[in-house]
Parts: structure tokens; C-alpha cells; sequence
């Protein structure tokens, strides 16, 4: 289990417990985080899950592999900081990563 | 008081409105009305990673119990809807239950087509489009077991790649002359009809089925005259949309309930979303059912917008995926009237490559086989509608970002 803290794109701050094994993207929709999309559910296809991490955070995540830097690398507002958040896994080593949802994922 | 808004089907399209609705401030009742025992819950990973057992049936739902509780929707599962009222702007349940409605969405999505073939009602014979499908199917899929697909189209060829890695001895069954005929060109059939052969799997196209036989349960499949043993088929050749609620309300209904491009019936109070639906599409000037996810969850926005009274939300390319081994197809836009076709990367050997379909030199559509890039980048250049240099997108050296005329 893992507390995850989102921006919402009005600023709004939303915490979120989210359990071990499921990624940040499930924890972030079944909380109805505001502006996570996430259309494809979770298959690394649409790139409608971004996320900013914060600076203190980039380099405590697991590499980006090579489909997710793909998808990245063509999204509109992508910044050096942005995941998808359907491909970080949760478990407790998470606990209090902060992460700012873009205004739209299109 | 004021009537709730009612969508009758509980899929994912249902599950987008009722989750669009709370988004936009929405603050009159709602009720979903599914015929199955489940709320809302996504059906891509059926047969994908939920068939392969990779995610668990919870992680399946669109949205937990309580975001229902708390939104104040209420969900009458397990529940079918008889007819629907529009004089009257109330649906009636099966059991004869009344439920009036401010505003009705239809979000009744589709079913597979039935095999009216000889020994089709076989025990043995399934199709796959609910969790209850894949749990019968799943049981199945030990080393050794004969599993024959009827169907080489998204569904049958998923299937047959998780099967295959499980062991399961695969063959595939093809009428049409190659596979995926509906969703890709034919070079990207070609690639598939090979990534199946290399993982084991047999694939027959231009092969009809005639029946079935066995006594009692399915023991053989006939086709082309020949008898192939079978512990199970799987029927995946399409879906027919679930359009008779509408049809004997009086609506039209021509390969889906016909709507506009905000997915508006002839009746003001009725919108209707997701597979069910054919829409007068923004994009292309034509009506058009897409059997797509991305495709219902705009609808379902759309529709969740109108009835809060916001702007439409700016339609997207259409865009739809498939898993299948290690190969991810991602396709965008829709190739119908291509006069052109370019290749990037080689489709006879390894498994990334892409094919793009030009209509006087625009690039209109792409079918991308583990090439994200190229699959982003034209999913932007199809809805800017942006003229492309194709020797530029043939050749490798050049950055999709350049591709541009």
C-alpha cells in the first residue's frame, strides 16, 4: 500500500491509497482522480494516463521502457518529468510520490 | 421530481457516461439497467490479459461498487429491459417493472454472431464476449487440448495467442482469404497469418466450417469436407448490434441505431453509445458503427456533456489496439477510401513494422506493429488531415516528426 499524492489540473490536492500490485493509473481511476483518462485501461496504447513526477521522485521509479518512452515521446504537452501512470506498479516504496495531472491528455 | 437519466446496458459505454456525468456536475439520478450480473466492467482485457489470467476479475472494473453509491446511480443488474415507452418516457424490465426517464441512453453493445451451422448448440461450442464466457473458456486451456477458432479476427486471434502460450494445440479457421480482412490491409494480414505459424498455431484461411459433430458434446469439426478433432471451437466472426429495443420503439435502425454526431436519436429524450450505435460521424461525412472502445468512451462523453448542457468534447481519430504475443497493433484513423499505401520497416521478417494509408497524398489511416512512434505521430497528422511525403514515411532514416509534405 502506497498513499499517492495528485494535483488535479484545477490544483486540487487528491490522495489516494493505493494497494500494492496495481499500477497508479487503476488507483488513480477507481478514485476518480480528475483528469487520468486512461482509455486503453491500462495496455500502454493510448497515452491518456500522464503524469508530471516530482523532481524529488524521477529518479526513485523504474525506468521507462521502450514502449512507454515511444508513447511519450509523441505526446502533446510531455515534459522530461512525465509517465504513464498505467505502467508504475505500486508497491510501499511509493509511499508519498506526488504527481501533477496535466490540464487535458489530448 | 425529476425523472432520472436511464442507460440501459452496463458496459463500458455506461460505465464512461455515469463517470462523465459525476465529472460534469451532473446532479439528477441515474440508473443503469444491465442484463448481466456485473457493474460496469472493461471487455478488452477478456481476451487478453484476463483470459491469460494475468489480471484478477476485480481489476476488471470500471469503477468500484461504492463510486455508484456515492454518485447516487443506481445499478439494476442481472436485469433485462422488455420495451421502451417513448409516449410514456419510461422503459419496462422483463419482469414488468416500470422506470420513467428524463433522458434514455441506449448502451445495449453487441453480441456475438451466432453459427447457424449443423451441431452449433454443441456443448463444447462457445463465443467469447463476457467474463462468464472467458471463465467457461478458460477452464479449457491446459497443454495438450485441441482448441479450434472459428474466426481469424481480433477475438479468435487473441485467443489463439494465449492459448498457444499455454500449450493448447491451435487452429485457426478462416473463410475470408486472410485474416483480420475487416481491421487491417492486407500486408498486415500476411505479417499475422506468419506471427501465428512461428508461435504454433495453425491457420487455414479461405476455409468455411460446416458443423459440428459429437454426441452430445462437440468431438469434431467439419470443414471443407475434412473432420478435425476438437476438445473446443470458439466463434468469434463479428457482432451484431443489440438494436431491437430501439427498432420496436420506432426508431431508426440501418446496422445500429442510427444517431447524429452527438449521438442523438430522432427521439430528443434517446441518444444511444457504444457498439449498438451507428453515428452520423464527425470526421467522415458517413454514418459509421465502430465496434471500438475508444470509439464508446467519446460517445459516452459526448452524450454525458449534452445532457449537462457543456460543449461537446472535440472529437479524437478513431483509434483501436491489439495484443497479441509480444506484438502490440495499434491502428488510427480509418483506411475505407485509401488510394495509396506506404511502408515503413519490413513486414516478411521481424515483428515491427507500419503501413500507412494515404487518400490523395493526406495520410488518412496507419496500422502500426510495435511502432508506437509511428502510431502517435500519425495519430496526430490524420487530425490535423496533413499532407505526408511518402518517401519520406517509407524511409527509415527519416523521423516520423518530418514527415510532412
Amino acid at each position: 500500500m502506497a498513499k499517492i499524492i495528485f494535483e488535479e489540473p484545477d490544483g486540487n490536492e487528491h490522495a489516494v491509497d493505493i494497494a500494492d500490485g496495481l499500477s497508479i493509473m487503476e488507483g488513480a481511476v477507481k478514485d476518480s482522480v480528475a483528469g487520468i483518462d486512461a482509455d486503453c485501461g491500462g495496455a500502454c496504447s493510448c497515452a491518456t494516463c500522464m503524469v508530471y513526477v516530482a523532481p524529488e521522485w524521477r529518479d526513485r521509479l523504474p525506468a521507462r521502457d521502450s514502449t512507454e518512452q515511444a508513447m511519450l515521446e509523441f505526446c502533446p504537452q510531455v515534459e522530461e518529468s512525465s509517465r504513464l501512470s498505467c505502467q508504475i506498479k505500486v508497491s510501499a516504496a511509493l509511499d508519498g510520490l506526488r504527481l501533477k495531472v496535466p490540464q487535458t491528455q489530448h | 421530481m425529476i425523472d432520472p437519466v436511464v442507460i440501459v446496458g452496463a458496459g463500458q459505454a455506461a460505465g464512461q457516461l455515469v463517470t462523465s456525468l459525476v465529472q460534469d456536475g451532473f446532479a439528477g439520478g441515474v440508473t443503469v439497467v444491465g442484463d448481466e450480473p456485473h457493474p460496469p466492467y472493461q471487455r478488452p482485457p477478456l481476451s487478453k490479459k484476463f483470459l491469460a489470467g494475468e489480471i484478477e476479475f476485480d481489476r476488471l472494473f470500471v469503477k468500484p461498487a461504492a463510486f455508484y453509491d456515492k454518485a447516487g446511480t443506481t445499478l439494476m443488474l442481472s436485469t433485462r429491459v422488455a420495451g421502451i415507452d417513448r409516449q410514456a418516457r419510461a422503459i419496462k424490465t422483463e419482469v414488468g417493472a416500470a422506470l420513467r426517464y428524463s433522458t434514455l441512453v441506449i448502451a445495449t453493445g453487441s453480441r456475438p454472431r451466432p453459427l447457424a451451422l449443423p451441431g452449433a448448440d454443441l456443448e463444447g461450442v462457445m463465443y467469447l464476449r463476457t467474463i462468464a464466457d472467458v471463465q467457461a473458456i478458460r477452464r479449457y486451456l491446459a497443454p495438450g487440448r485441441r482448441l479450434v477458432i472459428v474466426g481469424g479476427g481480433y477475438i479468435g486471434l487473441e485467443l489463439a495467442a494465449v492459448a498457444a502460450k499455454r500449450g493448447v494445440e491451435v487452429t485457426v479457421l478462416e473463410q475470408a482469404p486472410r485474416v483480420m480482412a475487416r481491421g487491417v490491409g492486407p500486408i498486415v494480414s500476411a505479417f499475422y497469418e506468419r506471427l501465428h505459424r512461428e508461435e504454433g498455431v495453425t491457420i487455414a484461411t479461405g476455409t468455411a466450417v460446416t458443423g459440428f459433430e459429437g454426441n452430445g458434446r462437440l468431438e469434431q469439426v467439419i470443414c471443407d469436407g475434412l473432420r478435425l478433432a476438437a476438445d473446443l471451437v470458439v466463434v468469434g466472426v463479428g457482432a451484431i448490434p443489440n438494436s431491437e429495443l430501439a427498432r420496436e420503439a420506432g426508431l431508426a435502425v440501418d446496422n445500429g441505431i442510427v444517431v447524429d454526431a452527438q449521438c442523438r436519436t430522432q427521439d430528443p429524450a434517446i441518444h444511444a453509445i457504444g457498439d449498438c450505435a451507428s453515428q452520423s460521424h464527425p470526421l467522415l461525412d458517413q454514418h459509421l458503427r465502430l465496434e471500438s472502445v475508444h470509439s464508446a468512451l467519446e460517445q459516452a462523453r459526448t452524450v454525458a456533456a449534452a445532457i449537462c448542457g457543456r460543449p461537446a468534447p472535440t472529437v479524437q481519430t478513431p483509434w483501436f489496439w491489439s495484443d497479441q504475443y509480444d506484438v502490440k497493433l495499434q491502428m488510427a484513423g480509418l483506411s475505407a477510401r485509401h488510394d495509396a499505401v506506404v511502408v515503413r520497416g519490413d513486414p516478411d521478417r521481424g515483428r515491427s513494422f507500419a503501413v500507412f494509408y494515404l487518400r490523395q497524398g493526406e495520410l488518412v489511416a496507419v496500422d502500426a506493429v510495435n511502432r508506437a512512434p509511428e502510431f502517435m505521430m500519425s495519430k496526430q497528422l490524420i487530425a490535423e488531415r496533413s499532407q505526408v511525403d511518402p518517401a519520406k514515411l517509407s524511409d527509415e532514416r527519416v523521423a516520423m516528426k518530418d514527415v510532412r509534405l
